[in-house]
């Protein structure tokens, strides 16, 4: 692990303020990675294995829809989190996640990720509280969105 | 509570003027071109028939007469400094609308207003932070920052304003973000404008709810291009038009990243009839809409009111 990557985890949103040893745990798990335009970082139906802080760059979440094709469901960018399935069984990708620009994120391993977790519950629980919130964040956004909020009931 | 007893005045938001019966009486507006913005959305330009167009600012509204079907409020959209003719866009959603958007050059259309309180871009524009000197120095003020969010056809009334702000702050500073929420990239209005706004130095972003094939924009809540946006929230004024609920969640979102409630500006709609308010068909609480809004501050009671089942 390099003392530059340790900086580019705790840089990010997710990890922001924690303590330099949970930081390093963490950075213990992680890599630095690029994709390119139209890349997947992650495909539906594949082992869910890693969690993406992203750095830079924007990411389609999509789906395939047999005669439509993929389909965006929703588009990160900077700051944002991509791939919550590593964390919880089967571990399996629900969805895509494709580059839409020349994205930089750190990938960790959820599967190392989940073992220093357990071994250390209260980096565990400090880690649980940040993922909750940007969970509840993404419910709620995603429960506003099905309310159809431009549809006719709420023309204006 | 009567709707006009005991009612403080919008603090900075001007009320519409108590006009009396000649502001009952429509004024005949010739339709000069029309615009298709969506499928059910067009903007028609207006030029009087007789004299010369009305002085208005932006945020208000006139009552539209389709003649022979009824009438319907309408938010202005064109800016008051421009030389066109009169713009209201118009959404297709009823008799009356739909009557309107069928409107073709050379039809006849009646106009009664301009309505109701504006977005005080006046006051906007005179927070500023003060002019200070330090160790002999004179530091420049900085002009604050505006965000204007508008989901759906909410960013007709606020077209203007932003013309308006553009025109204004292209030598004096102070940054203007644009945030723009659709149902899917079909229903994005006024393309053209948001184009030229990021040509004018705008940061201007638009998401879609839904997305469509060729779509390469953002996908998601229009709270969430605004967590990305760059503006400082302690010398931010905050300009929001859309879906209650949209602007509800909005103001918090705006809240949250440190913005004083007191400097979010919403718009309101009810059904306003006569525009003077007499009738009290727009009445929201303590407010006739008509009169008293559309635009209000966020804060304490409309944030309640925003909130709150209407009895």
């Amino acid at each position: 692990m390099t003392k530059e990557l340790a900086q580019l985890v705790a840089g990010h949103p997710l990890l922001a303020g924690l303590p330099g040893d949970a930081v390093a745990t963490v950075a213990g798990c992680a890599r630095n990675m690029a994709f390119s335009p139209g890349a997947l970082l992650l495909a539906e139906g594949d082992p869910a294995d890693t969690l993406y802080l992203v750095r830079r760059g924007r990411v389609a979440i999509e789906v395939h829809s047999p005669g439509r094709g993929q389909i965006v469901i929703e588009t990160v960018g900077p700051g944002a989190v991509v791939g919550w399935s590593w964390l919880v069984p089967p571990y399996r990708w629900h969805f895509d996640a494709r580059a839409i620009d020349p994205v930089g994120a750190i990938a960790v391993d959820g599967a190392c990720l989940r073992q220093k977790a357990e071994a250390d519950p209260a980096l565990g629980y400090a880690l649980m509280k940040r993922v909750a919130a940007i969970l509840l964040e993404r419910l709620q956004m995603t429960r506003v969105r099905v309310l159809d909020l431009y549809g006719d009931d709420g023309a204006r | 509570m009567p709707a006009d007893q005991g009612v403080a005045v919008p603090t900075g938001l001007r009320r519409g003027k108590d006009r009396g019966t000649r502001a009952l009486t429509p004024v005949p507006y010739r339709v000069v071109s029309r615009r298709r913005e969506t499928d059910d959305v067009t903007t028609l330009s207006l030029a009087p028939v007789a004299g010369v167009a009305m002085a208005f600012r932006p945020g208000q509204f006139n009552m539209l007469t389709a003649f022979g079907v009824g009438e319907a409020a309408i938010s202005i959209s064109s800016a008051p400094s421009s030389s066109g003719p009169l713009e209201h866009t118009v959404r297709d959603v009823g008799t009356v609308t739909h009557s309107l958007c069928a409107a073709r050059v050379g039809d006849l259309v009646g106009v009664r207003g301009p309505f109701g309180t504006d977005w005080g871009l006046a006051e906007v524009d005179d927070q500023v932070d003060t002019l200070h000197t330090l160790g002999g120095t004179t530091h420049a003020h900085l002009r604050g920052d505006v965000v204007v969010v508008a989901g759906g056809i909410g960013l007709a009334p606020l077209r203007g304003a932003v013309y308006e702000l553009l025109a204004r702050r292209s030598h004096d500073g102070g940054g203007v973000v644009v945030c723009v929420g659709a149902r899917d990239p079909s229903q994005i209005v006024f393309r053209d404008d948001l184009e030229e706004w990021t040509r004018a130095g705008a940061e201007v972003s638009v998401t879609v709810d839904v997305s469509a094939p060729g779509w390469t924009g953002h996908v998601g809540l229009v709270t969430s291009v605004l967590g990305d946006a760059h503006f400082d929230p302690s010398r931010t004024t905050a300009l929001v038009c859309g879906p209650e609920i949209m602007m509800r969640f909005t103001a918090r979102a705006l809240t949250d990243r440190g913005m004083d409630p007191g400097r979010i500006r919403v718009s309101l709609e009810r059904n306003m009839q006569c525009g003077v308010a007499w009738c009290g068909h727009c009445q929201l609480g303590p407010f006739l809409l008509c009169r008293d809004g559309p635009v209000l501050p966020y804060a304490g009671i409309v944030a309640h009111l925003l909130t709150e089942p209407e009895r």
